[in-house]
């Protein structure tokens, strides 16, 4: 009895409950202390943030569920051509650092859409601004509720819409109360809660499999068995004797490769909740600098995720590949009764074959375990399992909240006060903001609960129409003086309406009864990567309108050249 | 110098370090990792084959120092030019 308690210790269940409690805690405490009194506060925190701790925010807000839970999987299963993941959603860093984070801070405004409709001088591209980041927004928060409801019915054994529930109430509490400053300061503590959360487990298996204990060196040493072989050259076997392709190859096409990572860093550049960051600092070389300081802090979680992706593939293809089903581990049973592992044996042999030949491979294995089992497949002590749970859901509700305030603040500031009550007093706005909030977490909840069947296609189409959308006309607007109205709405619409075609033809295959062949997709370029496409469409598109149309007034000129300079930088007004 | 002309001057330096640091940007993530990855996997790096580190390791190093390589260039250029109050 003692020595049982003493060996498995309070068990897994036990420890997720104590973590999980603690952060939550932890969260709702931040909140109560930093509540929102004004609608600038509620907007951009202030205005006040510093540069260290808004780029721990902005590490915090831009990693998801996606990125904690699912992207080592994903590498894992894709090789080489994960790499459009890591060097997508890592490079839009350096444009935003480069093109549009400081002029935008000088710019001194609370919203994406306010840019477009000042510099644009028009109430009409203030409303198409408002429409791209409401649907950009919305198809990004419905993955995050459905993120927090699978962590918890996997950990805590809850039901997944009492899942996604007890999300809704904890960003409720902390997003309507707290607005900008309390989500800002709640995204500091998530960002802690989650890298801890992915490095040790990684730290863990490093030292395991190559007695490196940094993972970035360690998935390029060699094994710790004395064979002196490289853990790559390893896998790239493994990989071949099993019928994939190698693994450092990959199998997408050179411009299909080309066009995703170019889709996803521009798309990144675009997105509102990244931009709308920008504007919580005090001066253009704060903004700069926590760019830098944000990139650093996501970069360490994405550099380690490809290490994690080849300890996990070696270690999962070692521990079933031709093993007998009856000697399998613990764990694996765990997961088979989630639906996550299954294994159907066809040839009546009691040996597991995973093979690439679809017809004779015998078991299937859901990409989202490399990250949620991998602590467990390497025997790594309960706390280590119950903190990825803490992490995944640090992960899903600190993005989860940063996309409500941009949905709230669409509302409230763009809609009810550019639009249709200018006159709304300070108090009123700021209701208007809390209750937009509140309708938010409503509609996220609900698209958590009942999943759209797309969802599958959601993280690509928001990240393909905020590079069709945004990325352009920002660019425009402060690198061309004279890009009018005229062609920056055209550009906007045009590109927004081509991307969501192209995704709804080659990814839903709403207009065929199949979803049509890739040897039809346009240059040979995924729905993933036609982002890239759309964008040229717009920066085209919006060229030649330009063209053909009245110049913008002298003082939208001035505008232009005065945040081109980055002193004088007000504190951000409306 | 008017402020005009100082205006045009700071911008145009400006120009020209975030061309040259979106070269780099460019070389590294599209080059380096995508189009001349097979030619770079012939060379190795301890396990890893060039073209896949760069792809999957080097890249993403490489955006970290732009942005601070950006940071300190501007934060000189904010001075020289008495934008940096």
């Amino acid at each position: 009895m003692m020595y049982s308690l003493f060996v498995s210790g309070i068990g897994v269940q036990n420890w997720t409950y104590i973590l999980v409690g603690i952060t939550f805690a932890l969260y709702i405490g931040i909140a109560i202390w930093s509540r929102a009194g004004s609608t600038k506060e509620f907007y951009v925190a202030g205005g006040g943030v510093s540069p260290l701790a808004n780029g721990m925010a902005t590490a915090a807000d831009w990693m998801s569920a996606a990125s904690f839970i699912s992207m080592a999987g994903i590498i894992s299963f894709a090789g080489y051509d994960g790499a459009v993941y890591l060097m997508g959603w890592t490079g839009g860093y350096v444009l935003l650092a480069l093109l549009l984070a400081p002029y935008l801070r000088k710019f001194g405004k609370f919203t994406v859409p306010d840019f477009i409709g000042d510099r644009y001088y028009s109430k009409t591209a203030r409303i198409v601004a408002v429409f791209c980041a409401l649907l950009v927004s919305f198809t990004y928060v419905a993955g995050q509720m459905r993120g927090v409801g699978i962590v918890f019915s996997r950990f805590l054994e809850v039901d997944i819409n009492t899942g996604v529930i007890i999300g809704m109430l904890i960003v409720l509490f902390y997003a309507v109360l707290g607005g900008m400053k309390g989500i800002t300061y709640t995204q500091v503590a998530q960002y802690c809660v989650l890298i801890f959360a992915f490095m040790v487990p990684a730290i863990f298996i490093s030292i395991q499999m190559t007695g490196n204990p940094i993972p970035q060196l360690g998935f390029g040493g060699e094994l710790v068995d004395g064979s002196g072989t490289y853990l790559l050259d390893k896998l790239d076997g493994l990989s071949t004797e099993l019928g994939f392709a190698e693994y450092t190859e990959g199998s997408k096409s050179l411009i299909d490769v080309f066009a995703i990572t170019l889709a996803l860093m521009v798309g990144t550049a675009g997105l509102p909740h990244v931009i709308v960051r920008f504007f919580t600092v005090k001066r253009v070389k704060d903004a700069r600098k926590s760019a830098g300081i944000a990139l650093l802090l996501i970069v360490l979680l994405y550099s380690t995720a490809p290490a994690v992706a080849v300890f996990a593939r070696t270690n999962m293809i070692e521990t079933v590949s031709n093993q007998p089903y009856d000697k399998v581990p613990e764990w694996f049973k765990k997961w088979e009764t989630t639906g996550l592992i299954a294994f159907n044996d066809k040839n009546n042999d009691g040996l597991i074959q995973y093979v690439a030949d679809k017809q004779n491979n015998e078991l299937v294995v859901d990409r989202d375990i490399m990250v949620l089992a991998n602590p467990e497949i390497a025997n790594l002590p309960d706390w280590v399992i119950a903190l990825v749970a803490a992490g995944g859901l640090a992960a899903a509700l600190s993005t989860a909240a940063g996309l409500l305030l941009v949905i709230s603040a669409s509302v409230s500031h763009d809609l009810i006060k550019k639009i249709i009550n200018p006159k709304i007093s300070e108090k009123g706005e700021l209701i208007a903001a809390r209750l937009s909030a509140v309708g938010a977490v409503c509609v996220a909840g609900y698209f958590g609960i009942n999943p759209p069947g797309f969802v599958a296609a959601v993280v690509a189409l928001a990240f393909g129409l905020a590079a069709a959308s945004f990325f352009p006309a920002i660019i425009l607007g402060i690198f061309y003086k004279k890009m009018n109205k005229e062609g920056a709405i055209a550009g906007m619409v045009i590109g927004t309406i081509t991307m969501l075609l192209y995704m709804i033809k080659y990814k839903l295959g709403w207009f065929d009864a199949v979803v049509p062949d890739k040897s039809e997709w346009w240059f040979g370029i995924s729905p993933e990567g036609f982002g890239a496409i759309a964008m040229m469409l717009n920066f085209i598109v919006s060229i030649i309108i330009m063209k053909f149309t009245p110049e913008p007034p002298e003082d939208v000129q001035d505008i232009v050249e005065n945040i081109r300079i980055p002193s004088g930088a007000g504190q951000a007004t409306h | 110098m008017t402020n005009k002309k100082k205006a045009k001057a700071y911008w145009k330096e400006n120009i020209r370090y975030v061309l040259i640091l979106l070269s780099i940007w460019f070389l590294v993530s599209f080059g380096a990792g995508i189009v001349f990855k097979d030619a770079l996997n012939t060379f190795k790096l301890g396990g890893f084959k060039l073209g896949f580190w760069f792809a999957q390791q080097g890249s993403m190093y490489v955006f970290v120092v732009l942005i601070f390589v950006y940071v300190r260039l501007m934060n000189k250029l904010d001075k020289k030019y008495g934008y940096d109050v």
